[in-house]
């Protein structure tokens, strides 16, 4: 990896038999011999990526925001709350329920669990990079499962919430002409305006979309660790840069709870 | 913890010496984030006022910063890269800011004209 005109000292790679060309560390210099940042090429290009991502996610919720301002909002007391096209939901009349406890009224309980469940994804995916810098391919393996893990459940909570989202509550909304509208869809839903439950499918989506996408990475990872490719290669850069996507995707879900569930 | 795995590949194995894992940075990150939004939900139902909503909702964006700032300074490793770096990524950021007040008080202006659209 080293070329003759280097501006640093290569880093010193790590006792292994890995050859020193093809597969050498991707941090040190790049090829022109030099080191943007003091970042490697390819944690520098998905810090790029995660920036574009952002201005996606920024350009969602500062949808939701103005969707949001346009409609009405309820200025009576909490507990006399109900459901109508003329003002926007408060988030914690509509998301109140939990798988297997039926009819309870369970505000936010089942997002504050999605939330812990995703934290706690991020905290596995940290001990992974960290087992990886100390070349534990074992505790790396360990950590990895346990992301896919908590990703999955994950996905499975955010389908529950969604098929809840889509089937609506047993009382629904009464219209004017005496029918009942139960839950949602993108043209109408009993909760509020039809825009709501859009930006509810589309922002959820979209993060979802994502945690999908990590999830498939880390299954890939969790492989190639297993077939003793980073090993070989001397280190484990991938996992870091796959760490680097799923915490971005932790941090989305951070916002989109704070807007689109607690504000 | 047993560090002594075999690979298999003996020829081809990592033949250095395992360290210990250095964790408590980790765990400390874990449990501030815990607090953060335990506390967010406890102001979710104590602060239910409707004269409220404003501070509410300023303290809620306050924290989901705080929250942002240890994931992407700790778990991300941003605090610890190049300050060029940093900067890279924090500055284009920061002008959604400037974006999310904009367009919110361009709702409200829309909403205002549509309320008011015959009056």
């Amino acid at each position: 990896m080293a070329t003759t005109t280097t501006l640093q000292p290569p880093v010193a790679a790590p006792a292994t038999v890995a050859p020193a060309n093809a597969d050498a560390p991707r941090s040190g210099n790049w090829d022109g011999g030099n080191e943007p940042f003091k970042a490697s090429y390819g944690k520098l290009m998905m810090w790029f990526f995660l920036l574009s991502d952002t201005f996606t996610f920024g350009a969602f919720l500062t949808a939701y925001g103005l969707i949001r301002h346009k409609h009405g909002v309820y200025t009576g007391a909490a507990k006399d709350f109900f459901f109508s096209t003329a003002h926007w939901p408060v988030p914690e009349k509509v998301f109140n329920s939990m798988p297997g406890l039926h009819g309870m009224n369970l505000p936010l309980a089942f997002v504050a669990l999605m939330t812990m469940i995703l934290i706690f994804s991020s905290v596995t995916m940290v001990l992974a990079v960290e087992a990886g810098h100390r070349m534990d391919k074992a505790d790396v393996q360990k950590w990895l499962l346990w992301t896919i893990l908590f990703g999955s459940m994950f996905l499975s909570s955010q389908a529950l919430e969604w098929s809840h989202f889509i089937g609506g509550s047993e009382h629904g909304l009464a219209m004017a002409d005496g029918t009942v509208m139960q839950g949602a869809n993108l043209g109408a839903n009993e909760y509020g305006p039809p825009l709501f439950a859009d930006l509810f499918f589309f922002i959820t989506g979209f993060h979802g979309t994502h945690v999908f996408s990590g999830v498939a990475l880390l299954v890939w990872c969790f492989i190639a660790t297993t077939n003793g490719t980073f090993e070989k290669r001397g280190h484990y850069e991938m996992i870091e840069k796959i760490g680097l996507y799923w915490h971005f995707v932790d941090l989305v879900w951070v916002f989109v709870f704070t807007f689109f569930y607690l504000v | 913890m047993d560090n002594t795995h075999d690979t298999g590949f003996i020829g081809q194995s990592y033949q250095g010496k395992i360290e210990k894992p250095n964790t408590g940075w980790i765990w400390k990150t874990f449990w501030v984030l815990v607090a953060i939004t335990a506390i967010e939900f406890a102001i979710a139902f104590s602060m239910t006022s409707p004269g409220l909503r404003t501070l509410r909702n300023s303290i809620f964006i306050v924290m989901t910063i705080l929250k942002a700032f240890f994931i992407v300074g700790e778990f991300m490793h941003l605090k610890h890269e190049a300050k060029s770096l940093i900067w890279t990524i924090l500055v284009p950021t920061s002008l959604l800011v400037w974006l999310v007040v904009a367009l919110v008080t361009e709702g409200s202006g829309i909403g205002d004209r549509l309320i008011h659209m015959f009056s």
